[in-house]
């Protein structure tokens, strides 16, 4: 078993917080930068490798015998980015012919390894790299947690060391030919995404899947992240809305828990342009099978939960013009 | 850069307990949570402040119907933004969206600059006189956390309210938050189970949509207080997002929700740790 502290690159220590302006210690000037002048941190950071990153072209190599790649996104918390990426995984799987991979960048909450019922496994390594968790023959992931000494050990890691792992995750793990690597990532916009982007740049992103939930509160999150995508040039395959609408199964009546006041996903799509996936309606025996880690296409194949989320699958394997 | 003294914000030197408002998970409703304690205490006369350290998602401008105002700057600090100012209860507000151009911007930053804003945030607000100051977090243990641990090292913050929801996918990300705080030696004041059972407006019958019991057995099995459960209730939901139309007194709006009740509980709760005021 590979422990993390053993994984990550030889790692810098700085002697104090970063100042107000720090041009960051990665980046070109560091060190160079008018705040660096007096800054305790200023030789560390002067040390560190420059230029355009060697580690690129490995990665590129790495992923040249993936055919597609895709982000999960959303700027909200659990919205079911990783539900819908396990949903994924186990919709393109059923297919025998298709190999597919996921990618859990959520460092300090993975759920990707319990929702697809392998939170216990451990990754290993041999000499072509990390060997990826097979959860079934056609289906690898690769998750920070396979790698944690205890289930609820924290991952109290700055961006730096955050994105050092992210790093190693698309250069050294061994993922082979794949027809979709699908990445699962963490809330927000910030190390991950940008590095995440960074990283995969030249060997091509197909484009993100954006995740969001019916409430204001959320789109209002789903629009900065949709900001994000433009401004890095990340193509938008579609936007899908989960937990839309709920069916009381006693009385079978229609409510919405998470009310689409402002208009919901839709909406959003229309104002902002971009492809409109579908609506996923709140079935709470999803969170169940994501619990057990059991597939919940599987489980409950004639729910309407489960024709909506074959449906979108079926549309993005369009947009990244698969079929 | 200077050298840091080892003593608490100056900005904070008037602010008798201070919460923070934590979750591994997202989405469970830490912002929502964090806006119904405010209301509550506010509602009993309390003087609250409100500082929201989500900068790449800050929902609270939103909770507090606040989208659009800005910040001033005084002699003493950055100015937050005053929601509610009864005869006795006060509630301020301080988030980055305060500070963004439109609203659908995204603000993309890497950890040096979160901490930055973080250590603005902690020292340069004046807050004034507070009874309690509530920190809203992002989902994680990564750079803002780490930032406000720091920048609270010498503050004597009461501790961590910790919210989660029933299912096992968000207690696992519970437990490595509460991890966290025993690391960085925040006090863990209880656990709030959010989202814990829906009931249908048309049967009245309750659904467990994300299960149930799931924050009961995490405060069980880490012998943490268990604070209560709140259940998923769209008529809160409606009268945040109503509240810029109706311009009603949101504080007294609370008080007719039902679950004002379930908060007022929830807060005799933490009370009754008698937890000393900061400025004793």
């Amino acid at each position: 078993m590979t422990e993390v502290s053993q994984i990550l690159p030889p790692d810098y220590q700085l002697k104090e917080a970063e100042p107000e302006h720090c041009p960051g210690p990665e980046s070109e000037k560091a060190g160079q930068g008018d705040a660096c002048a007096g800054c305790a941190n200023k030789e560390i950071c002067e040390s560190l490798p420059k230029g355009p990153d060697p580690d690129i072209p490995l990665i590129t190599e790495n992923l040249s015998q993936i055919k597609h790649k895709v982000l999960v996104l959303s700027g909200k918390g659990g919205v079911g980015k990783s539900t819908f990426t396990t949903m994924l995984c186990w919709a393109l799987s059923s297919d025998e012919d298709l190999q597919i991979g996921a990618m859990d960048l959520d460092i300090c909450g993975p759920s990707l390894p319990r929702m697809l019922g392998c939170v216990n496994e451990t990754v290993h390594e041999s000499n072509t790299g990390w060997t990826p968790v097979y959860v079934a023959d056609n289906l690898a992931t690769m998750s920070i947690q396979y790698m944690l000494p205890e289930d609820d050990s924290a991952i109290i890691w700055r961006g730096s060391k955050k994105n050092a792992l992210i790093k190693k995750f698309l250069k050294d793990v061994d993922w082979d030919a794949l027809d979709y690597l699908i990445v699962d990532t963490p809330p927000g916009t910030s190390d991950e995404h940008i590095s995440i982007n960074k990283f995969m740049k030249e060997s091509g992103i197909d484009g993100a899947l954006v995740v969001t939930t019916p409430q204001e509160v959320a789109l209002l999150d789903v629009r900065k992240e949709i900001d994000f995508c433009r401004k890095a040039g990340i193509k938008i395959l579609g936007l899908v809305e989960n937990m839309s609408g709920f069916v009381c199964p006693s009385c079978k009546g229609e409510s919405q828990i998470f009310k689409p006041t402002t208009g919901g996903g839709e909406k959003l799509c229309e104002e902002l342009n971009i492809p409109f996936l579908g609506s996923v309606p709140l079935d709470p025996r999803v969170g169940k099978s994501c619990d057990e880690g059991q597939s919940f296409l599987d489980q409950h194949p004639e729910s309407p939960a489960s024709l909506a989320i074959l449906d979108v699958v079926e549309k993005l394997r369009d947009a990244v013009g698969d079929i | 850069m200077s050298i840091e003294p080892n003593g608490p914000p100056a900005s904070l030197r008037d602010v008798k307990h201070i919460y923070l408002i934590l979750s591994g998970k997202g989405g469970v409703g830490k912002s929502s949570v964090t806006t119904q304690i405010a209301l509550t205490l506010a509602g009993l006369g309390k003087k609250v402040g409100v500082l929201d350290i989500d900068l790449t998602g800050p929902s609270l401008p939103r909770m507090f119907g606040l989208e659009g105002q800005s910040i001033y700057q005084s002699a003493e600090g950055w100015i937050p933004v005053t929601k509610y100012e009864g005869e006795q209860g006060t509630l301020k507000v301080m988030s980055l969206g305060f500070l963004l151009d439109d609203r659908g911007n995204s603000v993309v930053w890497r950890g040096p600059k979160k901490t930055a804003m973080i250590k603005q945030f902690t020292k340069d607000v004046a807050w004034g006189k507070l009874d309690y100051l509530l920190i809203d977090t992002p989902p994680g243990t990564s750079d803002e956390h780490i930032s406000i641990a720091e920048e609270l090292r010498w503050a004597k913050p009461d501790g961590a309210i910790i919210v989660t929801t029933p299912q096992n996918v968000a207690t696992a990300d519970v437990r490595k938050e509460i991890n966290f705080c025993r690391k960085v030696n925040f006090d863990v004041l209880g656990i709030i189970e959010n989202m814990s059972g829906f009931v249908c407006p048309h049967c009245a019958e309750c659904t467990n949509i994300f299960s149930k019991g799931g924050g009961e057995r995490l405060s069980k099995a880490l012998d943490i207080e268990f604070l209560g459960s709140v259940p998923i209730d769209p008529s809160f939901v409606e009268m945040i997002e109503k509240q810029s139309l109706t311009n009603a007194n949101i504080v007294d709006a609370y008080r007719n929700q039902a679950l004002f009740a379930i908060f007022q509980q929830i807060i005799k709760v933490v009370q009754e740790k008698n937890i000393p005021s900061r400025l004793a």
